[in-house]
């Protein structure tokens, strides 16, 4: 039977505030534990909070880029249920009217074409503390700093089809929320992450399967395992006869496999209700409008204005306006390099093979977009060729300086007197007469072993264009 | 509404609360006379009414976002029960 | 003598120097000493550090600086946090919870010179109408001692009347200072919703808790509700208006004023004996020139029912942050993490708070929010609805706070719903979030009878007026229980 995989995600975004959404506490990431954990933050009997500005301006930031409605009222609810990492009891959330309302992203598709997934909500809520598995005496340790940070949650539609489009969706939002400065987007310090609903049936049935929920997703490359993991055993199932149990479960990155979440076993009942200690929050369509004027270009927007503007290709155009840290690289390099063609080469061949090999993100190359339109700069005024160029960006990873530090200090300047390269071509000309009768009778593939002589007398410095010439002139003479 | 000692247990389970064996049929008497009681609301059409989770129709007050809060781990964990390395400590969670 | 004096009076006394902060705070603490053993009405004195406020009062009195309350004794309800000292809320749970926070209400209090001698004894988490369900044992009532005091701030009601304390606070979510002040003879008020701040006062049911003072006098009472009120960034459903001076329009003349008696709060099992002072009180009130009008709150018989799962819905979630883990009563020895919880609430809570918060469970749980609590929450607009139309017509509306004098010990313990009922008139100002305030108006075989005015929203200063003209022209609030004079 042929099946069919239906994804729906939650992303959950912490958004990049100073403090956290009900308290004054610092939100920076990596503190001692429990030191930026305020009497708010714990939950101390009598505490109240207080939401923040910043918060409510980023969710709004947010609703706007994805076309999405945005509830003139909204109401906090209280999810309540005991976890040690949840101080009150209870996670202050939104339930039945979420901050923003329903909107939409397109995501590109591998084979070109390009699909519209919902978005079905994004709510403002809490995140909670961290628990701490190591052994401390058979007991775990909570560190709350954590908790009362201010998280975005975005769910979708199920409105994906495998784990390519799950991935590219989560890319989309990611990308985003950077392009917004909402998030850090910090996937290893658990800025982005998400849960994934999945489930599978029988091409054509309308009615979705049983699905499972996978928590707390926090990398790209592990959402794609994870689902195609949970697929595989879900469909396995099914094909043996039996039937996938609606469950919580957990994706072990380590074994590469899903398995039910203990603490998660017994039937949830939240008992949402809406928190006393908070008032809905109003919205005026004025605020809404003077957001609407400070928000940046979007991809998709900065990806059309690059293909007209540096009359670049539309997969060009959409792999450099992927990220926001990529589209400005890309930016500063075209802008001081005056050759956007080349620099977008430069940084989808060259630049993305070494962050790749590294894996590295375009914010930690060692290679500035300014030293990059340095190079490029040699390269298009003939300094070095693009050969040479690639052994200068190779010296400038690994911290040999700029490139025209690198080009002097290794002697790489292109031979461009054509005195030195006549007498070069003359003396080649002299030692290979085989090959130059072979030429004259008409062997025309011959001159690339000269060019190959000429070059390896001068290191390949030699202006290939130049020595071409001089070849073809002094060979017909 | 009437609760019987399976329904205590529920609800008990749900909120986290020991009730010792004995006081069972007392809580599931007090807790059915109490829904009883609240059941008269039924009686009063709501229709047309909007909830009311305050008393005032005002809108929530927003925060500027500062940090205002400096640390004092010490003095709030002077008085938690069981502490170390500057950690709560709990029986081991299981996810 | 000292002790009966009221703060207005006291606070005369400190300005001429007639006595210091520190001797009236001696006397005070002396006086507890002596007399709480038959009350139990405090859980905590904090004479150590009532000395050492004392002696920085002295210091701001002598320099002509502080305000009305500089260097009077009170009393905090134990439900408000206070930094460093024991902050029970009556409960097991928090018998070793040193507060490490100041609430606001008393931070403004130390602001404005108060001295503070102890935390009264009150119901546990503010959860019951007699003050039998606190965890440090039941508070007695200064007219008989065999009598509850009301609750849940029984212990400062009992305080106060007894002449322990000029003044304590109080908070009220059901009728929780009114219900005492009306059971021990003094006055209380509870403040429209929102104006006093309740950051660091221990949250029963958030939407409806709000605190307040109880005193001798409407006149204290308007000196403290000037140091307790007033806007507090910490607190989001806290109001920022301007705070009036409550002592200001105290002698206001009453003429014209309308006084509506809603019909409802005379039928219901209301005591003939309390039935009768109120008349005589509204007599009182006709003869300072005021007009009484008969009105109908038609839905206030559903205010006890509606505030059955309101209350216990929010209390459900309020009290899960005591789990054992951060701060308060942990179990010996947890096996794993759901016996740490389940023990340590279940030992930590008694058994009307556990009612409570099983109730509010059920009341939320799947399959039942819509019947119960959404309900009860379309019942609780129904009910201010009442109270809108009706201030359409009157200014204030009076009736008695509670339907008999006080009851005696056990009497109603074992049946919750009957005990709920003593609540009934109260209950239906907190769910429309209105200010009311219960005074002295009579007696009924020799114990005390509370007649309550409700007022609009932000209306205190008209309450107090209409209270203090009331005392002016009456000596009831001036009785001392007898063995307390």
């Amino acid at each position: 039977m042929e099946w069919e995989t239906v994804i729906g995600l939650e992303i959950h975004t912490q958004l990049a505030t100073k403090s956290k959404i009900f308290s004054g506490a610092p939100t920076a990431y990596g503190a001692a534990p429990n030191t930026q954990a305020c009497a708010v933050d714990l939950g101390l009997p009598g505490v109240l909070p207080v939401l923040n500005h910043e918060a409510v301006n980023m969710a709004i930031k947010f609703g706007l880029a994805i076309d999405a409605e945005i509830s003139p009222i909204s109401v906090f609810a209280r999810k309540n249920y005991f976890y040690p990492d949840l101080p009150k009891g209870y996670q202050i959330s939104q339930y039945e009217l979420p901050i923003i309302g329903r909107g939409a992203v397109i995501i590109e598709l591998q084979d070109g074409s390009s699909k519209t997934i919902g978005v079905t909500r994004a709510h403002l809520e809490e995140d909670a503390g961290k628990s701490l598995h190591e052994d401390f005496h058979g007991m775990t340790g909570i560190d709350l700093n954590r908790a009362g940070t201010p998280l975005l949650e975005i769910v979708s539609e199920p409105d994906m089809r495998s784990a390519k489009e799950a991935v590219a969706y989560m890319r989309k939002i990611h990308s985003i929320v950077r392009y917004l400065e909402i998030s850090d987007g910090n996937m290893q310090e658990g800025s982005f992450r998400c849960d994934a609903n999945i489930s599978v049936r029988p091409k054509g049935q309308k009615e979705f399967g049983t699905r499972a929920e996978l928590k707390n997703i926090n990398s790209f490359r592990f959402v794609e395992r994870a689902i195609d993991y949970e697929v595989e055993r879900q469909i396995d199932i099914l094909e043996s006869g039996g039937e996938v149990v609606q469950e919580t479960r957990l994706y072990d990155a380590n074994k590469g496999e899903t398995r039910p979440m203990r603490s998660k076993e017994e039937a949830m009942d939240y008992r949402y209700f809406p928190d006393p200690d908070l008032l809905p929050v109003e919205i005026k369509p004025e605020v809404i409008e003077g957001i609407r004027k400070l928000m940046p270009e979007l991809p998709d927007t900065k990806k059309e204005r690059f293909i007209k503007e540096y009359k670049l290709g539309h997969e060009d155009a959409a792999f450099l306006t992927a990220s926001r840290d990529m589209a400005d690289y890309f930016e500063a390099v075209a802008t001081q390099s005056a050759e956007p063609k080349l620099s977008a080469n430069w940084i989808m061949g060259e630049l993305s093979g070494f962050l790749n090999k590294e894996n590295r993100e375009i914010n930690q190359s060692p290679v500035s977009a300014e030293m990059l339109a340095g190079l490029i700069q040699r390269i298009k005024d003939n300094t070095i060729s693009g050969k040479i160029a690639k052994d200068v960006f190779e010296a400038m990873w690994n911290g040999e300086g700029d490139a025209d530090a690198i080009i002097e200090s290794k002697g790489l300047k292109q031979i461009t007197d054509s005195g030195a390269l006549e007498s070069l071509v003359d003396e080649v000309i002299t030692n290979n007469p085989k090959q130059v009768e072979q030429f004259k009778a008409g062997k025309d593939k011959v001159l690339g072993f000269f060019v190959g002589q000429i070059m390896k007398a001068t290191q390949g410095k030699a202006n290939p264009a130049q020595v071409n010439e001089l070849l073809r002139k002094k060979l017909s003479e | 509404m009437s609760l019987d000692k399976n329904d205590v247990e529920r609800i008990a389970h749900l909120a986290r609360l020991q009730i010792d064996e004995a006081d069972k049929p007392e809580y599931a008497t007090n807790l059915s006379n109490i829904l009883d009681f609240v059941e008269q609301l039924g009686t009063v059409d709501t229709e047309n009414v909007d909830p009311m989770a305050h008393p005032s129709d005002a809108t929530q007050r927003l925060r500027e976002d500062v940090v205002t809060e400096t640390n004092q781990r010490e003095r709030f964990q002077k008085i938690a029960p069981q502490v170390e390395n500057g950690l709560y400590l709990v029986p081991k969670v299981i996810e | 003598m000292m002790h009966s004096k009221t703060i207005a009076e006291l606070a005369a006394g400190l300005q001429k120097r007639d006595f210091s902060s520190e001797e009236l705070t001696r006397a005070t603490l002396e006086r507890i000493e002596q007399h709480d053993g038959s009350l139990n009405s405090f859980i905590t004195v904090s004479g150590e550090l009532a000395l050492e406020q004392a002696r920085l009062a002295d210091q701001r009195l002598a320099k002509g600086e502080g305000s009305a309350l500089t260097g009077i004794p009170v009393a905090q309800k134990d439900i408000f946090c206070t930094d460093g000292v024991l902050t029970s809320c009556g409960s097991r749970m928090l018998e070793n919870f040193i507060a490490p926070y100041n609430a606001t209400v008393v931070e403004r209090m130390n602001a404005a010179g108060a001295v503070m001698v102890g935390k009264t004894n009150m119901d546990e988490f503010a959860m019951g109408s007699s003050n039998e369900t606190s965890y440090y044992g039941a508070v007695r009532n200064p007219w008989n001692t065999a009598a509850v005091p009301g609750g849940s701030s029984g212990g400062s009601a009992a305080a106060v009347a007894a002449r322990l304390v000029p003044a304590a606070t109080g908070t009220d979510t059901g009728g929780s200072i009114r219900q005492p002040a009306s059971l021990c003879g003094i006055t209380g008020l509870k403040p429209t919703y929102g104006r006093v701040s309740r950051y660091g006062m221990i949250a029963y049911a958030s939407s409806l808790d709000q605190g307040g003072p109880l005193a001798q006098t409407a006149e204290d009472a308007a000196i403290l509700l000037n140091a307790m009120a007033g806007f507090d960034e910490r607190d989001s459903t806290s109001v920022d208006t301007p705070v009036p001076d409550y002592t200001a329009g105290l002698g206001n003349d009453l003429g014209g004023l309308r006084i509506g008696l809603p019909k409802e709060y005379f039928s219901q099992g209301l005591d003939d004996g309390v039935a009768g002072v109120i008349d005589m009180a509204i007599g009182e009130y006709k003869k300072l020139g005021a007009e009484v009008v008969e009105i109908s709150l038609p839905n206030s018989p559903l205010a006890v029912p509606a505030y059955y799962v309101v209350a216990p819905a929010e209390c459900s979630s309020n009290l899960s942050r005591f789990d054992g883990v951060r701060f308060g009563h942990r179990c010996e020895a947890p096996k794993d993490l759901e016996d740490l919880y389940k023990r340590s609430r279940g030992e930590g809570f008694g058994a009307e708070v556990k009612r409570r918060i099983m109730i509010g469970t059920y009341a939320l749980s799947a399959g039942y929010y819509d019947a119960y609590y959404l309900k009860a929450q379309k019942v609780r607009r129904l009910i201010s609805e009442d109270f809108r139309q009706a201030f359409d017509k009157v200014d204030v509306i009076m009736g008695p706070t509670a339907p008999t004098v006080a009851f005696n010990l056990g009497e109603k313990a074992d049946d919750p719903i009957t005990m709920y009922l003593s609540d009934i008139y109260t209950i239906a100002v907190n769910l429309a979030g209105l200010p009311g305030i219960s005074i002295p108006a009579g007696f009924v075989k020799d114990m005390p009878v509370g007649l309550q005015i409700i007022g609009n929203y932000f209306e205190e200063a008209r309450l107090l007026n209409a209270a203090h003209r009331f005392q002016q022209t009456t000596d009831w609030h001036k009785q001392t229980p007898p063995g307390f004079e």
